[in-house]
């Protein structure tokens, strides 16, 4: 053989070894170990602290486990392999089945068999009737089937019937629908995005122009963050309703928004954001995910300037909505770089809106806001805040504790409406709190493909299940004394069972009322 | 929505009185494996051996094989354990149309009720597959995993009745958990069957094996089948679960797949079940592997409800 032929066979074998039952059968089961671990180990994706700690915590088998992708599994190159090996052999088998079906559907019903007893149904008896007339009985009553009809050569005559073509369609749609959702996928993969971001519910606003906006954002394979799609949501309200016990009963967040052309002008349209019910905007959509209370403080410097500021404090418990965070503030009038980094202040500790306090620690009780109250610590020294390095919204940087640059000036609970004087004068007052909420902004321009093609599946799939592919012959051969003895046979060329209702009722039909009486007939009985 | 808190209690008592009348009716189907001295030749059974046996055919055929007259023993205890087992489905239906009056919800909202709704769906399939094919004698099988999860349901997981968290408070719950329900019930059945499929085929290799209990069950053939068109059936009712999981994720979660654990073995299940379907197509896979897949695929349905629900925290982590 010569070294092209050789190449030849090598890929032809390869093909077909690619796209046969068996191997897609394996790529299956391979695809679904593969998939395990992800729902078994922490991932990135979704919950990185989670799987930064596991890998901490696993030694050298957690370092392993991550070389190996194990905590990143929907993007792991053995992952993405199975899928991509399954997909070739996806589409390798149903290439060549489509073309087959398509011939199937020009070719005529098989002849009629021989000995049609043999057959896993058959029935028979001998009318009063002549073959023609059997035949045209036959062909009246099999509306629907496919039908060749033939003279045998002794003067008997029959009829082939066919029906459940529809079966294999409904099956080759699946697949395709399959092929199309997962193409469907991976363009989504490429061109959408997620952002997330904290909005305070005091009629601020959040524009979706640039990735900086956000907290976090999640970027498509192909997207570079310039061209979001143009719009803007103004947070005016949230509304949270809670069962006594604490648990919750319902979330809701007034909002307004506008979108392209608007975008100019100051027309806003209102909307009431709901879980369960996003805001559909510009091709977007705008989710209420989280929330939160923000507390307001104000700073009153010994020379009478007011510095006033409302921050989210994040949950540290999502029952009672207790939370921790960091208000931070510049010196006012400060000029002088180093003086200015020995005077900031950050008022930090933990936020209570249904507030217990007992032996001065605060807890809370509830997460509606009835009685708010914060535990706070007030620091003074550097905050960090210009030395480049990026810090947390709702911590204070524990080096500068550490190094002594940042000391602690007061420590005390404030109910609304009390304040703190610091040694050197300021005033430091709880004056108010103000819910926020999180949203999330996500952007995906094939999610309706993928539906359209989920429902193709779905219906392809039903189709498949529920037509069975199945044959009848009808032989009528001329007896004696101007009788005919009629014969009937059936096969069922997928699934046997369920056949048998429907060739007795058809048989019966065409043998008349009590054939079988008349004539030896048998039939396995299946059901 | 306040809570009924009498009905409530009502539901909670039919509850039991629904396991407990299982529990008799599973006492009934052993008595009658029992006593049933090897299988009574099936429909199945009697098709293996072929077209030789005459039946009349004018008979349609459907239905079960009528019983000759004058049943015995075995045959009467048999009897009142269907009649035990509807008993049981009423009950348990009575206690879950309760729970659903006494919240004023679909009474599907936390892992209890999900269960208590499932293992009524698997004994409704049960009993109405029992009308198509003559396999009463699995009764005791088919109940046995049924009151196990309403036991584990019923103390381990037990919820009282009360309002869902908004993100449960949408016509999704209705359409997407009751596809849930409805497939993993249907599932129940082909899971065990699958089994017993898997017992006879080694009973009938080597007759030493499983010589209790192989004998009486059903041809394999027949156990075959029953389990492949009750996945055939309940598949679907799977996939439209899951696709509907993801509508409800798309407007609840702002994204219509993100891999969370239920998600993920959901996936995972569905593929399973694919590879059955197709491995019945496959030469060299049919048979025992087949009916190997199909139970790795239940098992896997089961471990998804408790397992990635108990242990995992996800999203779905509702109860
Ligand atoms: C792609 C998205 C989703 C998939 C694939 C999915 C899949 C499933 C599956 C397979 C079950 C059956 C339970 C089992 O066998 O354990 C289930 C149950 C359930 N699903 Fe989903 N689901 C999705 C989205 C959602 C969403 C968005 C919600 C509600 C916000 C939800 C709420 C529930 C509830 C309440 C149950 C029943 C209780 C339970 O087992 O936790 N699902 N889901």
């Amino acid at each position: 053989m010569s070294r092209v032929a050789r190449a030849r066979a090598f890929v032809r074998n390869t093909w077909r070894g690619l796209t046969s039952m068996r191997t897609a059968l394996i790529l299956l089961f391979l695809l679904a170990l593969a998939a395990m671990p992800g729902a078994l180990l922490p991932q990135r994706s979704l919950n990185l602290p989670r799987a930064l700690d596991y890998i901490e915590a696993h030694g050298w088998w957690g370092a392993l486990l991550d070389r190996l992708q194990f905590f990143d599994v929907y993007a792991s190159v053995w992952f993405s392999a199975i899928y991509l090996l399954l997909f070739i052999s996806l589409v390798g088998c149903l290439v060549p089945r489509t073309v087959e079906y398509a011939k199937a559907l020009r070719d005529k019903p098989v002849l009629t068999p021989r000995n049609l007893t043999r057959l896993p149904h058959h029935l028979s008896a001998e009318l009063d009737t002549t073959p023609e007339r059997v035949m045209a009985d036959a062909r009246a009553r099999l509306k629907g089937w496919r039908l060749v009809e033939t003279e045998e050569d002794d003067g008997a005559r029959s009829v082939s019937a066919e029906r459940g073509y529809l079966r294999e369609a409904g099956n080759l749609v699946f697949h395709f629908a399959m092929l199309a959702l997962i193409v469907s996928l991976a363009v989504g993969k490429m061109t959408n995005y997620e952002g997330q971001v904290i909005v305070v519910a005091d009629g601020s606003e959040f524009c979706n122009a640039g990735t900086l906006g956000y907290d976090s954002f999640r970027p498509g394979l192909r997207v570079d963050g310039t061209d979001l799609t143009p719009f803007c949501v103004r947070v005016n309200s949230f509304e949270a309703k809670y069962l006594p016990n604490g648990q919750a009963d319902s979330f809701s967040a007034g909002i307004d928004y506008q979108a392209g052309d608007e975008l100019a002008g100051d027309t806003w349209t209102p909307y009431k954001l709901k879980v369960n019910d996003p805001l559909r905007v510009a091709g977007d959509r705008v989710y209420l995910l989280g929330h939160g209370y923000a507390p307001t403080f104000t700073v009153t410097f010994p020379d009478g300037t007011k510095r006033t500021q409302t921050l989210q404090w994040r949950p540290v418990d999502n029952l009672t909505l207790l939370s921790e965070g960091a208000t931070k503030f510049d010196p006012p009038g400060v000029t002088d770089a180093a003086e200015r980094r020995k005077r900031q202040l950050a008022v930090t500790g933990l936020f209570a809106p249904t507030a217990l306090i007992e032996d001065k620690l605060l807890t809370s009780v509830h997460p509606q806001l009835s009685d708010p109250a914060v535990a706070v610590d007030v620091m003074r020294g550097d905050l960090g805040i210009d030395s480049g390095r990026g810090q947390s919204i709702f911590q204070i940087d524990q080096s500068l504790v550490d190094s002594g640059r940042l000391t602690r000036v007061a420590r005390q609970n404030l109910r609304q409406g009390e304040a703190i004087t610091l040694d050197d004068g300021t005033k430091v007052s709880f004056d108010g709190v103000v819910p926020w909420v999180s949203l999330q902004v996500s952007h995906d321009p094939t999610q309706l493909w993928v539906l359209v093609a989920a429902v193709t599946m779905i219906l392809g799939l039903g189709v498949s299940l529920t037509v069975r592919r199945r044959r009848l012959w009808v032989r009528a051969t001329p007896g004696d004394a101007g009788r005919t003895v009629v014969r009937v046979g059936g096969l069922a060329r997928t699934d046997q069972a369920g056949y048998g209702e429907e060739f007795h009722r058809l048989a019966a039909q065409l043998l008349g009322r009590g054939a079988g009486s008349g004539g030896a007939g048998t039939s396995r009985r299946g059901t | 929505m306040p809570v009924n808190d009498t009905l409530a209690t009502y539901s909670d008592w039919l509850y039991r009185a629904a396991a407990l009348v299982y529990v008799f009716a599973m006492i009934f189907y052993t008595i009658e494996q029992a006593f049933t001295r090897k299988a009574k030749k099936s429909e199945f059974a009697r098709e293996l051996i072929g077209a030789g046996a005459p039946t009349t055919p004018d008979t349609p055929a459907v239905g079960r094989i009528e019983e000759p007259a004058g049943a015995g023993k075995p045959e009467r205890f048999g009897r009142i354990a269907v009649a035990l087992t509807v008993l049981g489905a009423l009950l348990h239906l009575g206690s879950i149309v309760t729970r659903g009056v006494a919240t004023g919800r679909a009474p599907w909202g936390n892992m209890y009720e999900y269960g208590a709704a499932t293992m009524f769906v698997a004994v409704v399939a049960w009993l109405v597959l029992l009308r198509k094919f003559d396999v009463r004698r699995l009764g005791a099988f088919v109940l046995t995993p049924v009151v196990i999860l309403m036991f584990l349901g019923g103390t381990a997981l037990y919820t009282s009745a009360g309002p869902v968290m908004p993100a449960l408070q949408s016509y999704w719950l209705v359409v997407h958990v009751s596809a849930a329900i409805l497939s993993s019930g249907l599932f129940l059945v082909p899971g065990v069957v699958s089994v017993l499929y898997l017992v006879k085929v080694r009973h009938d290799a080597n007759p030493a094996k499983f010589a209790k209990i192989g004998p009486r069950l059903p041809a394999a053939e027949s156990l075959d089948r029953l389990a492949y068109r009750t996945t055939i059936f309940a598949f679907p009712i799977y996939t439209f679960g899951i696709i509907c999981g993801a509508i409800w994720a798309e407007a609840a979660w702002g994204r219509f797949w993100g891999w969370d654990p239920k998600e993920t073995v959901a996936f995972v299940a569905w593929v399973v079940y694919a590879g059955y379907l197709h491995s019945r197509a496959t030469a060299g896979w049919r048979g025992s592997r087949a009916a190997i897949i199909n139970s790795v695929a239940f098992a896997l349905v089961v471990f998804n409800l408790f397992f990635i629900n108990l242990v995992i925290a996800g999203l779905h982590s509702y109860a």
